[in-house]
């Protein structure tokens, strides 16, 4: 049962719609200096990119969610929701070395931030955290010391896997956003 | 009492100890044009429906005049966590049902754990819904109805309290003539919106979301 949290997720299809580039005007430039054909590789990037994080299994259908929130009155909301999360979890992080560290393990309070950080993982649909802490909490209901530090260690692992996709994926954003362009959407259409 | 609650919105308090969560829940809310005020335990909850506990006692009277500042904080609907150190939404959930000024707002429980036991002791409660986190906009759809159901009941209260009264004057006097022939158990409305709302939280389209769903729009 606990192989099937790892397993790869199956091949999915993808779609991805765009407003911006119009196939008669590739080379006219923008006000920004950047030419359509220019926009439309960031575009195709950012749409590949996106795309691997759904493939790896680094992030859910919950994040598609989350940016369907996001609207005019509030055009940073994905990015505050993520950034909260980054904080929040290295306090969630440090809290469980220390815990982990004691003489005395209390698993329960260990079990405590775990089902913390399990939530918000999957409030965001950052799915192999998300995952890893459901192990994590196996372990601590066994008090299995060792276990729940290998745990540690693959949730820490995860975390900073993911934050750096995340991070890469704002970055992106930005640049297609300040080269004229808009975000595509992302839609799954099997999976 | 209520007339002019009919032009503004509907506030709902969220309790959650997650702050990632709490700012989600705002935002769904928000975005289904809810007031919104969160608070991250039970205590807190308990302490901003306190505040204004004694206006709503007070507040019996039909003069509308002096409403205007306790109708801002008056709140439709309270949606709690169910996982919280120290007091959990059960607990929670409890307590304002045993409360004479609270118990008619409605409660609604969140939680990431599909316990099957756990939801019905919490419909059993006195819960009106039960959503399994991630909370999803078309959950939100679900609201509606009870907050506009215990507004409704609000304005009814008076009438049917006067009637009620004849009624129960009207019965005990054929009773009398009736004497020992008929035994009657009165009947109570309330079970069988509790028993609908287990069946709509049991059914499986509440179950783990699936991916063929999902479809962002430009």
């Amino acid at each position: 049962m606990l192989e099937s949290l790892f397993s790869t997720p199956k091949i999915c299809q993808f779609k991805a719609t765009s407003s911006f580039v119009t196939p008669h005007t590739p080379l006219s430039l923008n006000r920004q200096g950047t030419t359509g054909m220019e926009v439309g590789q960031m575009q195709r990037r950012l749409v590949e990119f996106t795309k691997s994080l759904f493939m790896e299994g680094f992030l859910d259908g919950q994040f598609l969610q989350l940016q369907q929130l996001q609207d005019e009155s509030n055009p940073d909301f994905v990015v505050e929701v993520v950034s909260l999360f980054f904080q929040d979890s290295e306090k969630l992080l440090n809290d469980l070395t220390l815990a982990l560290e004691q003489q005395n393990v209390d698993f329960k309070r260990v079990d405590a931030h775990v089902h913390q950080l399990k939530g918000s993982s999957s409030s965001i649909g950052a799915q192999r955290v998300k995952n890893a802490c459901v192990v994590f909490r196996n372990f601590c209901e066994e008090q299995n010391l060792e276990g729940c530090m290998r745990c540690l260690q693959q949730v820490k692992q995860e975390f900073y896997l993911v934050k750096n996709k995340f991070e890469t994926l704002f970055t992106l954003e930005q640049q297609l956003v300040a080269a004229g362009g808009s975000i595509p959407t992302m839609e799954i259409t099997s999976f | 009492m209520g007339m002019a609650a009919a032009e503004s919105q509907f506030h709902v308090l969220a309790v959650d100890d997650n702050i990632i969560d709490r700012k989600l829940i705002e935002k769904l809310l928000k975005t289904s044009s809810y007031q919104v005020t969160t608070v991250d335990s039970g205590s807190k909850a308990l302490e901003f429906l306190g505040l204004h506990e004694d206006d709503q006692s007070s507040s019996d009277s039909p003069s509308i005049s002096t409403n205007k500042h306790h109708q801002e904080l008056e709140v439709n609907l309270i949606i709690t966590d169910y996982c919280m150190p120290g007091m959990t939404g059960y607990d929670l959930l409890k307590k304002i049902k045993e409360s004479s000024s609270l118990r008619n707002i409605p409660v609604v429980i969140m939680s990431s754990e599909n316990v099957p036991s756990r939801i019905s002791r919490c419909l059993e409660e006195g819960a009106e819904e039960f959503f399994l986190k991630p909370v999803r906009p078309a959950d939100l759809n679900r609201l509606k109805p009870h907050m506009m159901k215990a507004v409704s009941k609000d304005q009814k209260q008076e009438k049917h309290e006067e009637e009620e009264e004849e009624e129960i004057q009207s019965q005990k006097h054929q009773q009398q003539q009736q004497q020992h022939h008929q035994q009657q158990s009165s009947p109570r409305p309330s079970g069988n919106s509790k028993r609908k709302a287990m069946e709509e939280n049991l059914s499986p389209d509440r179950t783990r979301p699936r991916y063929s769903d999902i479809a962002a729009v430009v």
